[in-house]
């Protein structure tokens, strides 16, 4: 790929804190390399924003490597930006034209509240996690990996949906606000193994109930989690996550 | 968990929309059944015949409660759902997500039913309620309903908003008949292969005979 430099306007939001009100704000990037990634295109502009004695941006970022979760960033449109499977730290500037206008909004749900600027308090992912995300182990001798069979398949299917990292992506792209995709991903990687077989029922109870707690919208199967997760987790871990919910409140003695 | 629970969380909400829809789905298999009756040519003999045994006996008027009843959940629980979920944005994006993600009719499922059941206020004051009051909201004598549905569309309005109400349930089934699958927990992407080309099929063929009715009578296309 060839090499270019770009000028680019950008409209990012600005937010003081919680409480205040916010609104978009222009900057101007230039000589931009295609080959930055877009994070390290924010850090020159944070670069001159501390040179100029201003406020540099607030934007999550952690391993900058697509494994962490920690990035987010809702850009022109789309949450990680246009590239599929993609996360925003790994999105490279080379999918942007010289000229052009980014403009980037923090995600956007009631239960993910603006901390500052970009960030978003995505703590009720973690909430949801701790309503059921866990499995018993006993304490001892570790047990021989290999006395306990599992069928190929499954160890895929849920190796699939193990790969979410919790960046809250399904959530700012679904017009509900919903976390069912992000749930759905957790409860299938449990469910699909003979580990996570003693807390099926009350997992995807508690996990559900925990969910709707934290303000989340419900599912309607538009499929524009699927589309925008970087992780690419199938959408079809939500009727797995259905199945479960149904089958548990079926069983469930009280 | 009591059943209260079960069914007002977030996925059991979901559920009574899946159960309900799939019992509309059975009715509208009945009805168009039924109607294309006046596609017999006999002056409306057969047509009327099936539209006394719906209208004359006590168990599909019994089953009318019910349908009636599910009806009303399906909309009540689905205009909540559109509200609820609306609330849960908060601010709104400068950019929208847009088409690239989803199909426009899944995120518009709200709209769509809308526009059905004002579609349906207007069906059921043509033909349904003209019908019942005859009978006294019992099982007295009924009208001639061909004759009724011949009158109804010779006018153009009334054949233009029943053949958009048709449109308006064909997107609804596009997504609904699939999307209540996958609420009831059909993961498997080779069940669900077929159920989805089944619901699209359906959600062409059925709004479309539905959609030729009045249009046959106003096009003259039986005699």
């Amino acid at each position: 790929m060839e090499h270019y430099n770009m000028n680019l306007t950008l409209k990012i939001w600005r937010q003081k804190n919680k409480n205040d009100k916010g609104g978009f704000q222009s900057f101007q990037v230039k000589n931009i390399s295609s080959e930055m990634s877009f994070l390290e295109m924010l850090d020159v502009l944070n670069e001159q924003l501390i040179n100029d004695n201003q406020d540099p941006i607030a934007f999550d970022h952690d391993c900058r490597e697509g494994i962490c979760g920690m990035c987010s960033l809702y850009i022109n449109g789309k949450p990680h930006g246009e590239w599929k499977g993609n996360t925003t730290c790994q999105l490279h500037m080379r999918a942007f034209k010289d000229g052009e206008t980014v403009t980037i909004e923090p995600w956007r749900a009631k239960a993910f509240p603006v901390i500052k600027d970009l960030i978003v308090d995505r703590s009720p992912l973690d909430r949801i996690i701790q309503a059921g995300g866990y499995i018993s182990v006993n304490t001892g001798n570790a047990v021989d990996g290999n006395s306990l069979p599992i069928n190929k398949d499954d160890a895929d299917a849920s190796f699939a949906a193990a790969m979410c990292i919790g960046c809250g992506a399904c959530v700012a792209a679904c017009k509900n606000s919903s976390a069912m995709l992000f749930l759905s991903a957790k409860v299938a990687h449990l469910a699909l193994l003979p580990q996570g077989a003693p807390e099926r029922h009350s997992r995807v109870m508690n996990m559900v109930a925990q969910m709707d707690k934290e303000g989340f919208g419900a599912c309607t199967n538009t499929g524009a989690c699927e589309a925008t997760c970087p992780k690419e987790i199938s959408i079809s871990n939500i009727a797995r996550l259905n199945l479960e919910y149904l089958s548990a409140s079926i069983v469930a003695e009280k | 968990m009591t059943w209260k629970q079960v069914f007002t969380s977030s996925v059991g909400k979901k559920l009574v929309m899946g159960f309900t829809g799939i019992f509309l789905i059975l009715f509208l298999i009945v009805h168009v059944g039924l109607n294309a009756c006046i596609w017999a040519d006999d002056g409306g003999k057969m047509f009327n015949a099936g539209a006394h045994f719906m209208g004359a006996n006590w168990v599909p008027r019994i089953l009318e409660v019910g349908l009636f009843l599910g009806l009303i959940l399906h909309i009540i629980q689905g205009l909540m759902l559109v509200f609820y979920n609306r609330s849960k944005r908060g601010i709104q994006y400068a950019v929208d997500y847009g088409n690239k993600g989803s199909k426009w009719y899944s995120r518009s499922m709200g709209l769509l039913g809308t526009i059905i059941l004002l579609f349906l206020v207007l069906h059921l004051s043509n033909f349904w309620f003209p019908n019942r009051s005859n009978q006294g909201f019992l099982l007295g004598e009924e009208i001639n309903l061909y004759q009724k549905m011949e009158e109804v569309f010779s006018v153009l309005w009334v054949v233009i908003v029943y053949v958009l109400g048709c449109i308006s349930l064909a997107y609804h089934l596009a997504h609904g008949f699939q999307s209540a699958f996958k609420t009831f927990g059909v993961y498997n992407k080779r069940w669900h292969s077929i159920i989805s080309t089944l619901g699209f099929v359906f959600a062409i063929i059925v709004p479309l005979m539905f959609a030729l009715m009045p249009l046959s009578f106003y096009f003259g296309w039986i005699s």
